[in-house]
């Protein structure tokens, strides 16, 4: 099922079929909604919400539908709901344009508020959005260090131990029996973790593209893809069987 | 007839042939024409006449008088036609020296040459349909056309059913209305309807019908067709005819020029490749096929027209009325899947209407064997099958209204009227009209959330006009109906000593060979050997728009699996077929191998009367299978196996997977869908109900790729997604994933949205051939006749040996994540 529809249906509260793994040492379990959930420290990693992307268009001519940011903000509702983190961390490209956040309708803006509630909001700046947000809960900031991690948007060049990042947008290929299957992914060789794409229309960029070269250690990294309802974790190397 | 044109034709000793003065008289009294004629009656200059008259009587307009527009407007649908045209017009024009002035305008023509235009017009004008849309949404397009007497439409009847012809059909509305009293003059190949094309060329109105005047020329000599006759053994399926290379080898020695037409592009490199390796005599033999390179194109045209070539193996690119020479045989590799596709083809071979054209149909399997004997006795009798026009699509509305309020702000009854008088759009709604506007200004949400980035705006006095100039523009850059599937440039490089092309070392500089369809070459790994361009190359990577290719040693390559070009099965022909089936003493025409099969087949199952559908079932290995003999097309086919496992599936027969030819069906499941079958428990009759074109479609449609293939276009063609930006081209993969992210968002918030509707029209005739589905469920109904069998029956063997080619959906991707996902528990569990 496709993230636009995903948001359709009542996502079940219980806990699903994730994946645990550690990064850096600090235990990680990858959800299959596309968001990454510290226990020990109770903090909710998502990245690339890309809100307002339709509109951001639209204001260039092109008129994309206006459902994106609702259907992203009700699977963020979801998976909150499920994990109820004392934390949030957004990790950029949090919206599509550096005007999105102004100009987001009120409802949306409403449904934020709600989720952040009772919570710390943490809105990482990336390369689309590098100037914060406007009239919404929550700090924004370049880069933030926590739980003995560093978060930010784009992952830094060579091998980082204990980065957390989002940007690229990661996506796996599995071949078996002749065919492919692709899905987002968080990729991790277990020092550094790269988040899926948590908006409903974003694209995906494939590890094996040129941008990934150089951030992983090829022998330990393992793409977490998500599945209908749950994670599967594929060896790099084993991806193409 | 003017004096001039008179003394010319007696010069040349030739007579004006009696269409051609027809025409011209008809013409002259104030009638829309339709003229249809045999290639090489002379088609050409008849449309032409009565512009070169008229313009003779006219005269060269006299220094400083006022701006003269356009006289004529003929289109081609293709550039190489256009440019063709131009240089067999100025024969008689500067023969007869008359004071007229022909030009062409093209997507290469320079723009310095089209400002020209503008300004100073020529009196003739040859262009294609996408630059008529760029002309009429131009600001000056009222006084550049107001003097328009005549359009010349040639090949009309290539041009009428696709999008393209809907979008033509609207662009000649809007020139009705800059040039009152403008008539169309339209050429054509034999066509099944010509009421229809009729229609086409005249302008409608809600309570008459009203046609253009028809012309009939009726066909030169028969042509002379054959079907291989071969002591090979034919084989089972497949398309590949590999068995009758060394006869078709001998057959095109005997000739001075031969065309060989194939149904595919990698059929035409499989086959080029495959009489090279037998071409002891070095015969030119060359490739031609709408993926290569354009220069490469060129040459080969270039070497066909100067008689330089024995033969050139080439898909429907040929197709259309270019001169090449002196063609003396056209061997079809493969069935031709329709008559008139056969016809116009074969009219390829001899220009002169008088002599027999010569054919011979080279059939790749058993089924087609009788399939070209339907299509050769269809010839005979003059039997035609092309398709209708069919009705306007909204996407191409949507171009064209925002198209008109670029040329001009538009009052949208006025508009209304002026499209609805175009025949495909005679039936469009007023509310589905408003609704096409709105998508144009604002993408006709629901949640009207962008009025302010609207692209077009009402203003005080009622009319729409652009917000601003950028709409404008970006509406230049992106006109037309022609999306093509992603491709990516094939550039040949050399490996280094170690096998590999190094970073940016000499990947850079290489031939370009031509495009290929980016999801083919995602399948590729780097190593991967295909066939291309006439060669075996080696895939080595994608660097940005490029796919780089070395030379390739191994001699058994993976061959370019192309979708493109593939036609369906006529349903003409299948009718033909059917009967052919079903009627013993027809047999005897068939070659002896398939006339054994046939009567094998009769002793062992049966074979099913012309109306009746044949359902088999048997057990093989493990799995049941059921075969389905619908004749109805691969399309419709695969329409009906995704509908049917559906339902098997609900019944409790779980169904595994199935199999579409352009024959039959085969369904295989873990249940004994025979022993079920004959218990009623579903009856057949159940099964193949309609109503499986209700809940079961729709649900079905709504997990389906095809459809999402479907959209991106639509969207495109309708503005939604812009291909061309000022200054960049949006590469394919972009516009893939982002079209098909659109889709599921619309698809889930919208469903209902225009363009959704829009792209379920599509797929009803197009991808999913829903249309020709229900026509069959309605003439089976009553008539399905069930044969349990022991074992697979002759007739299942060509079906049953297509098993395995098809891709997986749905659930079993989970699966195979699943599986992947295993592989690593067990590596784990081997290395403790």
């Amino acid at each position: 099922m496709n993230r636009a529809a995903l948001s359709m249906t009542v996502l079940p509260d219980n806990p699903a079929l994730s994946a645990r793994i550690a990064i850096h040492d600090v235990a990680a379990i990858c959800d299959p909604l596309g968001a990454l959930y510290l226990p020990d420290h109770d903090v909710l990693v998502v990245s690339d919400l890309h809100l307002e992307k339709g509109s951001a268009f639209a204001r260039r001519g092109m008129m994309l539908p206006p459902y994106d940011t609702l259907a992203t903000l009700k699977i963020l509702e979801a998976v909150i709901a499920r994990h109820d983190p004392k934390t949030v961390i957004s990790l950029g490209d949090n919206f599509h344009d550096r005007i999105g956040s102004t100009f987001m309708p009120e409802p949306f803006r409403l449904m934020i508020e709600a989720m952040a509630r009772g919570r710390e909001w943490i809105w990482i700046n990336g390369n689309h959005d590098p100037d914060g947000t406007t009239r919404l809960p929550g700090s924004a900031m370049d880069e933030l260090h926590h739980a003995g991690l560093t978060f930010r948007h784009e992952p830094s060049a060579g091998s980082a131990k204990g980065e957390i990042a989002g940007h690229l947008h990661p996506s796996a290929t599995v071949v078996r029996r002749e065919k492919k299957i692709r899905r987002a992914c968080f990729a991790s060789d277990g020092h550094r973790l790269v988040m899926p794409a948590f908006g409903v229309t974003t694209g995906g960029l494939d590890l094996r593209h040129k941008a990934m070269t150089g951030l992983f250690d090829r022998q330990t990294l393992v793409a977490h893809m998500l599945g209908q309802d749950r994670v599967y974790s594929v060896r790099f190397a084993n991806l193409l069987g | 007839m003017p004096k001039p044109f008179l003394r010319w034709f007696a010069e040349k000793g030739w007579h004006p042939r009696a269409h051609q003065l027809e025409l011209l008289s008809r013409v002259q009294g104030g009638e829309s024409m339709l003229l249809i004629a045999p290639t090489g009656a002379g088609k050409t200059l008849a449309g032409f006449l009565p512009s070169l008259v008229s313009l003779t009587e006219r005269g060269k307009p006299p220094p400083g008088s006022a701006f003269t527009g356009i006289h004529t407007l003929y289109i081609s649908p293709l550039k190489a036609l256009a440019v063709d045209i131009e240089r067999n017009l100025m024969k008689p024009v500067g023969d007869m020296g008359l004071p007229i002035r022909v030009e062409n305008r093209t997507g290469d023509t320079p723009a310095s040459k089209r400002q020209r235009q503008k300004l100073n017009p020529p009196d003739i004008l040859l262009t294609t349909p996408e630059q008529v849309a760029l002309l009429i949404a131009n600001g000056e397009a009222e006084r550049f056309f107001k003097d328009l007497k005549y359009v010349v439409l040639d090949e009309l009847h290539s041009l009428v059913t696709s999008k393209r012809g809907h979008l033509l059909s609207l662009g000649l509305s809007r020139l009705r209305r800059l040039a009152p009293g403008l008539q169309m003059i339209g050429l054509s190949a034999t066509v099944a309807d010509p009421m229809d094309l009729q229609r086409w060329l005249a302008p409608q109105t809600p309570d008459e019908d009203h046609h253009a005047g028809l012309i009939t020329v009726s066909g030169g000599a028969k042509p002379d067709i054959s079907i291989l006759r071969t002591e090979e053994r034919v084989p089972w399926s497949g398309h590949s005819a590999r068995y009758a290379i060394p006869d078709i080898y001998a057959a095109l020695k005997e000739k001075q020029t031969t065309l060989l037409f194939v149904n595919t592009r990698s059929q035409a490199e499989r086959l080029f490749q495959d009489l090279w390796t037998i071409n002891d005599d070095n015969l030119p033999i060359a490739l031609h096929h709408g993926s290569l390179d354009v220069g490469q194109r060129r040459r080969v045209e270039a070497a066909m027209a100067e008689n330089r070539l024995r033969a050139v193996v080439a898909t429907s690119t040929l197709d259309l009325g270019i001169d090449w020479g002196d063609v003396d045989m056209v061997i079809h590799v493969g069935a031709p899947k329709g008559a008139s596709r056969l016809a116009q083809r074969i009219g390829r071979a001899n220009h002169r209407m008088d002599e027999p054209s010569r054919a011979i149909l080279v059939p790749a399997n058993r089924f087609e064997v009788m399939e070209c004997q339907a299509a050769l006795d269809a010839n005979y009798i003059g039997a035609q099958d092309t398709p209708p026009v069919g009705k306007g699509s909204l996407d191409v509305l949507a171009q064209h209204v925002l198209g008109m309020a670029c040329a001009a702000p538009f009052d949208p009854l006025l508009l209304y009227d002026e499209i609805s008088s175009a025949s495909p759009y005679a039936h469009l709604t007023w509310e589905t009209f408003e609704r096409i506007v709105d998508f144009v200004a604002t993408g006709g949400y629901a949640l009207r959330s962008y009025e302010r980035y609207a692209k077009i705006r009402k203003t005080a006095d009622g009319t729409w006009r652009v917000s601003n100039p950028q709409v404008a523009q970006q509406y230049r850059l992106n006109v037309g109906t022609i999306i093509e599937s992603p491709m990516l440039n094939v550039r040949f490089v050399k490996a280094n000593a170690k096998g590999s092309i190094g970073r940016g070392g000499p990947a850079r500089g290489g031939m370009a060979l031509g495009k290929v369809e980016e999801y083919f070459l995602e399948m590729l790994t780097p190593g991967d050997t295909f066939l291309f361009s006439g060669k075996v190359l080696r895939f080595e990577g994608i660097r940005e728009n490029e796919c780089l290719v070395s030379q390739g040693y191994k001699l058994d390559p993976k061959v370019p699996s192309y979708n493109g070009g593939k036609f369906p099965l006529s349903t003409y022909l299948a009718e033909q077929v059917r009967r052919m089936l079903a009627d013993p003493a027809q047999h005897a025409a068939l070659p002896d191998q398939v006339r054994d099969w046939l009567a094998l087949q009769r002793d062992l199952s049966m074979l099913p009367k012309e109306d009746e559908l044949l359902i088999e079932t048997f057990p093989r290995g493990s799995r049941h299978f059921m075969v389905a003999y619908a004749f109805e097309g691969r399309l419709a086919h695969q329409t009906l196996g995704m509908l049917l496992t559906r339902r098997l599936d609900r019944m409790g027969l779980k169904p595994l997977g199935f199999v579409a030819t352009d024959y039959a069906l085969a369904i295989w499941a873990l249940d004994d869908m025979g022993e079920a079958f004959s218990r009623g428990k579903p009856s057949l009759g159940d099964l193949f109900d309609e109503d499986m074109l209700g809940d079961d479609l729709e649900a079905w449609l709504n997990e389906s790729f095809l459809l999402k293939r479907t959209f991106r276009n639509c969207a495109v063609i309708a503005g939604l997604i812009d291909l061309r930006h000022p200054g960049k081209e949006k590469n394919g993969r972009q516009v893939t994933v982002s079209a098909d992210l659109i889709y599921d968002v619309l698809r889930s918030h919208e469903p209902d949205h225009i363009l959704m509707e829009a792209t379920r029209n599509d797929a009803a005739t197009g991808l999913l051939d829903i249309q020709r589905l229900g026509d069959m469920l309605a003439r089976i109904k009553g008539h399905i006749v069930h044969r349990p069998l022991e074992r697979i029956s002759p007739l299942a063997v060509p079906v049953m040996l297509e098993i395995g080619k098809e891709p997986v959906g749905g659930q079993a991707q989970d699966f195979l994540l699943a599986e992947a996902a295993d592989d690593l528990l067990s590596e784990a569990m081997a290395n403790p």
